[in-house]
């Protein structure tokens, strides 16, 4: 009975033993990943940088202004003009094809459309 | 235990039989018995004493080992309990209203020599000279060789120098990291953000440090670490200054100007959401001030905010406001206009001589731009309360902007202040203020008469302002500089869709020797937009402009500045959200404009 109780203790200890040399290995590892992480975070937040850097750089308006010039007849754009402003009664509306819908539009609709 | 008793039977009975007495066996037995006890005793505290001894021994053993590993240890951060650890910039970014990038940091290298270490510093220098072209061969090779240990060559790299640097593959050659500035928009918004160089530089790092504008009034606030990740946000809007420095830039060549400025006020709020100042600078490469010469003639001379001129016409309104506010008159109140005046030994005329008497109403004063009737008025008024209205409008201190240049940009004041200065600082000469003090002061009267401080940075909400006018008499106000647009001296200020109300100001250039030049002026043109419900204004200065297109050259505000801040206006109102009051045009041909520079 009571070499079976220490033949249990050790046992025990020798798993404890077992599990914490497991766990303090694993420890290492995971601060390795998080150190590694960290770098990575560090480069990418770098890169982030540089990158919204070279976003304001390619967007600067001087550039923009160039480029809708030289690509004008792709583009067709202009500076905003208070010309450009209108009433929702100036648009003209596309021409609605006889829709099944017929009663059921109501009637102010229509006029608007024409 | 078996307890012995104190008089056992037999050894008693014994003692009676043979006469001792019994009682003597009795005590000895107590005194066996006690020694028993004080036996047990002993070794019991003994015991005591030794587990204590030990416990002490133990504890004091352990406290010893800790106390001797940390000393003997190398210290470290706990790593797993490490956060995030975000990178931080060692400068805060720069963003306009909107959130778009106007300054921000970038990592590169400068590239520095250690020529004792160099293998062959001829080579060298011939090598760098092919990859920096600013650097001479010559210089360098003389600089490599004299025996020093340790030299700069470039503060900054761009990449593909660097690759070239590493082919050159000389081990005397070392990069250090460095963070620089970077102004990705170029020369927009120059004189605002200033610039910024390095101060204290070392092999592994260097700081930043503002040398001008924004950059150093607010260096404190960009180099805190704890604020280095949120971005300090300005009030410019960078749409409406690149279409206000375009505008503006076109301007100032076709009316053949030495310089320009404009400044755009949100009224309510005191946002300056745009502020240009031509010619400018490219803040990456910030030229070297001038050492000799007049200072205002480097591209680095912020004309709105340090360009302290006599403002000319644009005060009048002043005068006529204050004295409306007084009470002494009201817009139609007929005035005495008959030019010239003489006031003692000075002779105050009309433009070209002309006379608009003999008297007009206080409107037209201001429509026909007379000098004759605004000194009436302001002589009404006195010069006490003329100069208390000045310094309730702001136009007597520097401008509280965040620029570091502003504080030094003190208007000109005259020391006394006789009627005759109460006569010529109501039409806007004898005192000199720079552009951004005439924003401030129409700002005041755009916004219903409450004086709001000027500012470049967001405001996320509405500033308190003081009350320098009453309600009705800046609306009042506002109408008069609507007339002058309508039916006075700023006709080119119609624009369809939009009501302009403003002031034209045309001033001689003082000569530095005394008097004023006879050809040189500067004109203004303050406006403020929409006239019916006052948002925003707006100043357009044009240093020696000259109008060529006529027969004769002009030089009025209203042939220069005003046509200029027109086409600002129609080219702003709309992107800052204002509807125009639409016209239902029959055609508008559509014209694509741009300048190739």
């Amino acid at each position: 009975m009571r070499a079976l109780a220490y033949l249990l203790t050790f046992a025990v200890v020798i798993g404890l033993g077992f599990w914490a040399y497991k766990e303090n290995y694993a420890t290492q590892q995971a601060l390795k990943d998080v150190a590694r992480l960290n770098g990575e975070i560090a480069d990418l937040r770098q890169a982030l940088s540089i990158q919204r850097a070279e976003w304001a750089y390619l967007n600067r308006p001087d550039r923009l202004r160039e480029l809708s010039t030289i690509n004008f007849d792709k583009l067709g754009l202009l500076p905003l003009e208070p010309e450009q402003f209108g009433q929702a009664s100036q648009i003209i509306y596309p021409q609605t094809a006889a829709e099944p819908l017929g009663a059921d539009a109501p009637s102010g609709a229509e006029e608007q459309a024409q | 235990m078996t307890r012995i008793p104190l008089r056992p039977l037999a050894p008693v009975l014994l003692a009676r039989a043979t006469g001792d007495n019994p009682d003597l066996i009795e005590r000895e037995n107590i005194g066996i018995r006690q020694e028993q006890m004080r036996e047990t005793f002993r070794r019991r505290s003994a015991g005591r004493l030794l587990f204590l001894g030990l416990a002490f021994f133990m504890a004091f053993t352990v406290i010893g080992a800790r106390m001797g590993l940390l000393a003997a240890s190398e210290p470290m951060e706990p790593r797993s309990a490490a956060p995030g650890a975000p990178i931080l910039a060692q400068r805060a970014d720069i963003t306009d209203r909107n959130g778009r990038v106007l300054a921000t940091n970038l990592a590169t290298y400068a590239l520095y020599a250690q020529p004792k270490d160099m293998v062959d510093p001829v080579r060298v220098a011939r090598e760098l000279a092919v990859i920096f072209p600013d650097l001479k061969a010559e210089d360098l090779r003389r600089r490599l060789t004299d025996g020093r240990s340790f030299l700069w060559i470039k503060k900054k790299l761009s990449p593909e120098q660097m690759q070239k640097v590493h082919e050159i593959g000389d081990p005397g050659l070392l990069f250090g990291p460095r963070e620089m500035r970077l102004y990705p928009n170029g020369r927009l918004a120059a004189h605002i953000l200033g610039g910024a160089s390095f101060g204290a530089e070392g092999v592994n790092s260097a700081e930043v440090i503002g040398t001008a504008g924004l950059e150093k009034q607010l260096d404190a606030r960009l180099r805190d670490p704890g604020q280095a990740a949120e971005p300090v946000a300005l009030s410019i809007d960078m749409t409406v200054q690149a279409a206000v420095t375009e505008v503006l830039d076109a301007g100032m060549k076709m009316m053949n100007a030495k310089g320009a400025a404009g400044i755009l006020l949100d009224v309510r709020s005191g946002e300056i959401l745009s502020m240009v100042s031509l010619p400018d600078f490219d803040p990456n490469d910030r030229p070297n001030p001038l050492v000799e010469g007049d200072p205002a003639d480097s591209p680095l001379f912020n004309r709105a905010v340090q360009g302290v001129y006599e403002l000319g016409s644009t005060f009048k309104i002043f005068a006529a406001s204050q004295a409306m506010e007084l009470g002494l008159v009201a817009p139609d109140t007929l005035v005495d206009a008959d030019a010239p005046l003489i006031w003692g030994k000075y002779k105050i005329s009309e433009f070209e001589g002309k006379n608009y008497g003999p008297r007009l109403s206080v409107s037209d004063v201001i429509a026909k731009s007379s000098n004759v009737g605004t000194a009436h008025i302001a002589l009404m008024i006195g010069g006490l309360r003329q100069q208390a209205f000045f310094k309730s409008l702001g136009l007597f201190e520097p401008t509280p902007l965040e620029l570091v240049e502003a504080k030094g940009a003190r208007p000109l004041i005259p020391a006394r202040w006789p009627d005759i200065v109460t006569i010529t600082t109501s039409y806007g000469h004898g005192m000199s203020a720079s552009p951004m003090h005439l924003a401030a002061a129409y700002a005041a009267i755009a916004n219903g008469g409450v004086a709001v401080k000027p500012t470049l940075l967001r405001r996320t909400s509405a500033p308190e302002g003081t009350r320098v006018l009453s309600e009705p008499v800046a609306r009042e106000a506002v109408a008069m500089l609507r007339g002058v647009v309508t039916h006075g001296t700023a006709s080119y200020a119609r624009i369809p869709g939009y009501a302009v109300a403003g002031k034209t100001g045309t001033a001689d250039k003082p000569r530095h020797g005394g008097g004023y030049y006879k050809d040189k002026v500067v004109n203004t043109f303050a406006s403020i937009f929409p006239a019916d419900a006052p948002r925003y204004v707006l100043i357009v200065t044009l240093d020696e402009p000259v109008d060529t297109s006529g027969p004769a050259p002009r030089r009025t505000a209203g042939y220069t500045a005003v046509p200029v801040a027109a086409e600002v206006i129609r080219r702003t109102a709309p992107l800052l959200g204002l509807r125009p009051e639409i016209a239902l045009s029959a055609d508008n041909g559509v014209t694509a404009v741009s300048q190739y520079e």
